[in-house]
Formats: structure tokens, C-alpha cells, sequence
């Protein structure tokens, strides 16, 4: 290894200078790193991960990143962050070597050749790669591609944009493609782990190649926090979305207990303590208390459901309803342009698919231009439910609060949050783009709680705030 | 190997992946890696993974190998110190105030009653106090209550044990401890802070075709590669309860019971029930891999 060169920006305004060069120090540096993205490191985590380093070969790439793995990240969650930082943090880091020392890679593969390598040749063998699963030759492959493809037109500049452009230009798909000959390893198609890992390694290839052509470092740029919202296609992923309704009910429903348990104020049962003291001739040596019911609201939901938010919806709709039976009455109502119940679809449908088909389909009245009229729906919403709001119901309104340039009538909207007991709003919009454009959401939150909702963990918060039992309100059911 | 190992302890990873595998637990990398750590530097280890992928395997299969005994606790709603700790036996308590002979004074008797032969040790005191090093497997952590994990954590980062009319008892053997859980709760930092974390996930396919051949040799290698290769397509739909790595052989043992030599859509709507255990889940299944197996021509 190179002498140490003078280190920037060392670490809480310089390190005792460490044995071997910048080991414990970019240890410390990475968790630095893990802290800014969020994840809860502690010194103990620290001191752990140096003495997890003793005991292995840290020289080993795999070994060194399970041993910090499983000191610094402690929830899955924090185990994909930290996947993430890494590759970023170490790939930078010995890029940053590199830029300082000068060093080029010398690659195993001329890249001047590679024009000539005939593309149809390229695609088989790449494609063969993938099919078995060899990294090494995966790597060569991918600069080849890069060299030949970068060739053909200049890049996008945009990494990710290259990336799915190569692997296009390759016609490297996961399904099968049966026009292709017999021979060829695509026709069954590629296995999707081996596509992504493909994906993964030309991203870094180019970024290198990116680098060593600049000759500085892209900034590092924490990561998205979008990589961690909630689903926002249309139902792409199903199964994540039943995982984390699962979850949420189950956290939940602990929840609950500890509440009660907390909230430890509690009133005595005489008539069973009494009962219990026959036992000891009379004498009450154990009180017997009355159980705490945890907080049942009864809801009224109402979701807009036009394109902009409908996934944001169904999803919301289908975790209220998965979570039924902690509420004591439930009505739920989507609208667009008008509104219409859907309380119904959700007590007879358990499954998320079948009932984002059912509103889709039957709730398609609600729709005429397609355009959300909030005035129109509020007004709809009043005279349906009038008669029903009492002060101990709770509205939850769902949408983005755009109207369309149409007028928000949040007047009504005064009245029916006046009469419920409580009104929230959540809006899947990050709070950054309230109010502008053509959204209200200001008009509305003068008369409401307003949340922003668009990872599982708001949505969490949002439904533990909803089930706690507040103070004030002590007359749960 | 494992005569060393009970001395010692394994003195690399590949000794304690390879002492796994002779006790028929095939570990991944990072398990392997982590129990090795564990074993090292006497830290506990936080298993979380989804049902049935061998979470408490793990620890019987690491008993086994270093040739441990294993101490269980499993946990529930409700659990308290009085079934995790310890108790007083207060009816032995009761009988020896009792036949008290007149004239011994109370401060005899006080010593005497709150002494380690009315101790009634339970799971963690037995793991603490044991003479020969044990393994400790605290299973299904998140069905407790914080209160209890806030015990818990004298017991896993000085692994000592205080009792009020006691005082301190501390190990005299550090055991290996693993709590598993299945991720149903949050668990609290300070708890995390003290643990290594393992994340066990689904075997890849190529994993758990060598978990299905070590425990079923006799299928046949295309059976056993088809076997998993559903397994996984059954994993991949949403169902209530996915098989688990248990199923998975009790299906390969299953289909040499039968004497089957292939996975046809026939036998596997027969022999589905080992591996989906719910109504609705049958249907599914039936519905979207039996159909699968049709189109292919059986």
C-alpha cells in the first residue's frame, strides 16, 4: 500500500494517527456515513465492528462486509441502507485512492478492440455469462459492452439512463423470447437475480469510467429518500404491500397491550376482587381490576382515488380494513369527481387485488371528467353522512388536495370536521409540494390535522396516532 | 473436530461452517460468519427472519456442534421473571417456617428460607448458572413486552443475574446466546445495541436444493432441483403462510414416500397440502403453479 497521503477532511477535527494506514479511521468515517442516512449507530456499534474486524480476515470483501453488517445494521431495514452505503462508500473510497495516485485501471480488456468484437458475438457471450453466473466474467463483459455501446452514440450522461439503454441494446430480458434461435441462452430468458447483479456492475463500471474521465468524484448525495416509499405504481408489488399490512397489524396490535400497560391507572373490579377473597377467607389479598378498552373510533374514510393517488389509496384503504377490528364502526368512501361508498367491497373482499379491481370497477360512477371536484364532494359527503356525525367519529380525508382550479369550498369542509370529533388529512405528497401548483391542502388544515403520508413508517405513525388513546378524551367505547 | 471445538471453540469460519454441516445444518455464509463472531467475542446474536427458515435450527444445530446443552426460553405475551429468572419456592418456603423447631430466631430462618435451595431456577438463571457452557436460545423475542426485554439486558451484556435477597450471581460460563425473532415489533435500541444482528432469509435455490438432498439423499437430483424450483414460485405469490425450508423437506420425503420420479401437475395437486397449510392458499396455489405445471406438459 502507498504511504499515507495527507487524509482530508479527517474525523472529528483529526484521529491519532492509526497503525495501518486509514483502516479504523475509514470504519469511522463509514459509520459517519450509515448516521447521515439515518441509521442508529452508537459507539458500542463502533467499538463492536472494530473488535468483529479482529477476528476475521478482513481481506476477504464478503467476510469484512457481513462482519460490519451485522454490528452497524440491526434491522433489515437499516441492513438495505447499509448495502447501499458501502457499495458507495468503498467504491468511493478507492476510487478517491486512485484519483490522488493517479492510478488508471489497466484493464484485462483492450477497449480500443472491443469496437471491432462483432455487438451479435458480445450479446451471446454476455448473455452466457448471465446464464451461469460467473462475476468475474461478468465484469470484463459489461466494460466490453460499455466500450462497444459508448461507441455507437455518446452516452446520456445520465448513469441509470445508460445503464437500461446497454442492457436494451443487448435484448437481455428476464421473459422468455421465443423468436430467438434454439441455441441462444436468452430464449428462456435470464434469470432476474443475474440481471440485476449485470445491471449493478456496468453502473460501476461507468461511474469508474465516468470518474477517470473527469477526474474528479461525483458528489455523494444521500441516498433518495424515495428508494424507501411506499409503493406508488400501479400495484406493483402486491406482495410488499400484504407483508407490510401484515406487519402493521401485528405491530399494532402489541401496541395496544403496551398502552394499556403504561397507562397503568386503573379501576378496581370489586365485585371480582370480592370473589377472589373467598379463596383467602375474605380478606381481598389480590385486587382484581377492570380490563382498559383500548380507544375503537368510529371512522369515516374518504379517499380520492383519481390517477394522481390511487395506488396511495387503495393501499390506505386496504390497511384501515385489515385493521377493522380495531375500530368500532367503519365506512369508507372513494370519490373523483362525486363520491360513492365502498364499505361493502372491502368487508366482502379480503384480498388488496381483487379489491383495488372492485373499485376500479364499481366505483367507476364516481368518475366523469376524471377530474377531482373536492366543492362537489363535500357537499355529497355532508348529506350522506349528516344525520351519523357525532363528536366521537373520526373523518379521514386521503388525497393531494388539487382541485383543478375548481373551488375548494373548504367552508363545508369546516362544517363536516366541526361536527366529526377529530379530522385528519393525509396527503401522499411530500409536505415540500404543498401549496403549489393547484393544491388547497392550506385552505383544508385550518380545520384539520394534516399528515404528509408517503413511506410505510408515517403511515405507521399516523395509525398508532390514530388507535392511541388520548387524553381528554377518556370516553372510549 | 468437535472434541476441539468444545475446548476452544471453532478457530475459523470455515471450521464452524464445516462442524454446522456435519451436524446436518447447512449454513449461508453470513450465518456461519455470525455465530462464528458470536462465539468469539461471547456477544449475542439477534436472529430475524420470516417463520421457517431456520432460525431455531441455528441454535440447535450450534448446540449439537459445540457440544453444548441447550437451554430454551421461549417466549409469549406475558412472560415474566418469575418464568424467565427465577422464583422463590414459597411452599418449600411455607413448610420450612412450618417445621420450625420453637426457639430458632426469625433471623435464622430469614437466612436460611431466601438461600439458594429455595431458588427455583428457570431458563436464563439455569443458562447463567450452569457449570458447563450452554447454549441459550431465547426464541420469539418480539412476543414479549419491553418491560421484559429491559430485563433482559443485565443478563446479555454482563450475563449476570440480581436478585434482591441474594445479591449478584454471576456466569460462570459465558454462554452462546441467539434470540429470534420474527420482526412482528420493533425491538428497542438498547436491546439491538447489545446483539449482533443475522438476518436469515429464504435460501437461495441452489442452498436449498443441498438442504433438500442432505435430508432426503435418496430423491433424485431433477426431482429435488423441480421440488425447490416450485418452492420458490410458491414463495413468490402472495399467500398467507409461504412454505418454509421444514416443508420443504417434508414435501421431498413426501414424494419418495410416493415413489414419485417426477412433479407432474397431478401429484402436485396432490401432495400441495405438505407445503400451503391455508384454505385460501390452496387456491392460489392451485390456481397459479398448478396451472404453470399443466402448460409445461406435465
Amino acid at each position: 500500500m502507498a504511504p499515507a497521503a495527507p487524509r482530508p477532511g479527517a474525523l472529528y477535527g483529526g484521529l491519532p494517527e492509526p497503525g495501518p494506514p486509514g483502516m479504523s479511521a475509514r470504519v469511522l468515517e463509514f459509520g459517519e456515513e450509515l448516521r447521515g442516512e439515518g441509521v442508529a449507530i452508537g459507539t458500542s456499534e463502533l467499538l463492536d465492528a472494530f473488535a468483529v474486524l479482529e477476528e476475521i480476515d478482513w481481506r476477504s470483501a464478503p467476510g469484512f462486509r457481513e462482519a460490519l453488517a451485522a454490528t452497524l445494521a440491526k434491522s433489515q431495514e437499516d441492513r438495505r441502507i447499509f448495502e447501499l452505503v458501502f457499495e458507495r462508500f468503498f467504491f468511493r473510497a478507492v476510487e478517491q485512492a486512485a484519483v490522488r495516485e493517479g492510478v488508471r485501471e489497466e484493464g484485462g480488456i483492450d477497449a480500443g478492440a472491443a469496437g471491432e468484437a462483432d455487438l451479435d458475438r458480445l450479446r451471446e457471450q454476455i448473455a452466457r455469462a448471465l446464464a451461469d453466473g460467473g462475476e468475474s466474467a461478468m465484469r470484463d463483459l459489461a466494460r466490453l459492452a460499455i466500450a462497444a455501446f459508448g461507441r455507437q452514440g455518446e452516452g446520456s450522461g445520465v448513469i441509470g439512463v445508460d445503464v437500461q439503454r446497454i442492457r436494451r441494446a443487448l435484448g437481455l430480458r428476464s421473459e422468455p423470447q421465443p423468436e430467438l434461435p434454439g441455441d441462444d441462452p436468452r430464449r428462456p430468458g435470464l434469470p432476474r437475480e443475474a440481471l440485476r447483479r449485470f445491471e449493478a456492475i456496468l453502473r460501476r463500471e461507468l461511474e469508474r469510467a465516468q470518474i477517470e474521465r473527469t477526474e474528479t468524484l461525483p458528489p455523494s448525495r444521500p441516498l433518495n429518500e424515495l428508494d424507501r416509499a411506499l409503493p406508488s405504481g400501479p400495484l406493483q408489488d402486491l406482495a410488499a404491500v400484504h407483508r407490510v399490512v401484515a406487519q402493521l397489524k401485528r405491530r399494532l396490535a402489541t401496541e395496544g397491550l403496551q398502552a394499556r400497560g403504561r397507562r397503568a391507572h386503573r379501576h378496581v373490579d370489586v365485585r371480582r376482587t370480592m370473589r377472589a377473597s373467598l379463596q383467602t377467607g375474605g380478606v381481598p389479598v389480590v385486587l382484581k381490576f377492570r380490563p382498559r378498552r383500548p380507544r375503537r373510533p368510529e371512522i369515516y374514510v374518504l379517499c380520492d382515488v383519481s390517477t394522481s393517488v390511487t395506488s396511495a389509496s387503495v393501499f390506505f384503504l386496504s390497511v384501515l380494513h385489515a385493521l377493522h377490528d380495531s375500530f368500532r364502526k367503519m365506512r369508507s368512501f372513494v370519490f373523483i369527481e362525486r363520491i360513492s361508498e365502498v364499505t361493502d367491497t372491502f368487508e366482502r373482499e379480503r384480498n388488496f387485488k381483487a379489491v383495488s379491481e372492485a373499485i376500479a370497477r364499481d366505483a367507476g360512477v364516481a368518475d366523469v371528467s376524471g377530474y377531482t371536484d373536492y366543492g362537489r364532494v363535500w357537499s355529497e359527503f355532508r348529506t350522506l353522512v349528516e344525520d351519523d356525525l357525532h363528536p366521537r367519529a373520526t373523518v379521514i380525508v386521503l388525497g393531494d388536495a388539487r382541485t383543478n382550479g375548481r373551488d375548494p369550498r373548504a367552508d363545508i369542509f369546516a362544517e363536516v370536521a366541526a361536527r366529526a370529533g377529530r379530522t385528519f388529512w393525509l396527503n401522499p405528497e411530500p409536505r415540500l409540494y404543498w401549496n403549489y401548483g393547484d393544491s388547497v391542502i392550506a385552505a383544508y388544515e385550518r380545520y384539520c390535522r394534516a399528515f404528509e403520508c408517503w413511506t410505510t413508517r408515517q403511515l405507521e405513525d399516523f395509525v398508532r396516532a390514530l388507535t392511541r388513546p388520548e387524553d381528554g378524551d377518556r370516553l372510549s367505547a | 473436530m468437535s472434541a476441539s471445538a468444545v475446548a476452544t471453540g471453532p478457530g475459523s469460519v470455515d471450521e464452524l461452517a464445516a462442524g454446522l454441516r456435519e451436524v446436518g445444518y447447512l449454513p449461508g455464509e453470513s450465518t456461519a460468519l455470525v455465530s462464528y463472531l458470536a462465539t468469539r467475542l461471547g456477544k449475542p446474536v439477534l436472529v430475524e427472519g420470516p417463520a421457517g427458515v431456520g432460525k431455531t435450527e441455528l441454535a440447535k444445530a450450534l448446540s449439537a456442534f459445540l457440544g453444548r446443552g441447550l437451554v430454551r426460553l421461549q417466549c409469549y405475551e406475558g412472560l415474566d421473571e418469575a418464568k424467565a429468572l427465577y422464583e422463590w419456592n414459597y411452599r418449600k418456603q411455607l413448610l420450612r417456617i412450618q417445621s420450625e423447631a420453637p426457639g430458632t430466631g426469625w433471623q435464622d430462618v430469614q437466612e436460611d428460607i431466601f438461600g439458594e435451595e429455595f431458588l427455583l431456577a428457570r431458563p436464563l438463571m439455569t443458562a447463567i448458572t450452569s457449570t458447563e457452557p450452554v447454549v441459550l436460545l431465547i426464541d420469539e423475542i418480539d412476543k414479549t413486552d419491553q418491560e421484559f426485554e429491559a430485563m433482559l439486558l443485565e443478563v446479555l451484556s454482563d450475563f449476570q443475574i440480581t436478585i434482591p435477597e441474594l445479591g449478584r450471581i454471576e456466569a460462570a460460563t459465558r454462554p452462546v446466546v441467539l434470540l429470534t425473532s420474527n420482526n412482528t415489533r420493533e425491538l428497542t435500541e438498547a436491546l439491538k445495541r447489545r446483539c449482533l444482528y443475522l438476518w436469515l432469509d429464504y435460501p437461495t435455490l441452489e442452498h436449498e436444493l443441498q438442504i433438500v438432498s442432505l435430508h432426503a439423499p435418496e430423491l433424485s437430483q431433477t426431482v429435488a432441483k423441480k421440488l425447490v424450483e416450485l418452492i420458490g414460485m410458491v414463495r413468490d405469490l402472495d399467500l398467507k403462510k409461504p412454505p418454509s425450508i421444514a416443508e420443504s423437506i417434508d414435501w421431498a420425503r413426501t414424494l419418495l414416500l410416493l415413489g414419485a420420479d417426477d412433479i407432474d401437475a397431478e401429484t402436485f395437486r396432490q401432495t400441495m397440502s405438505v407445503i400451503v397449510k391455508h384454505r385460501t392458499d390452496l387456491d392460489v396455489v392451485a390456481e397459479r403453479v398448478g396451472v404453470k405445471l399443466t402448460g409445461l406438459g406435465g
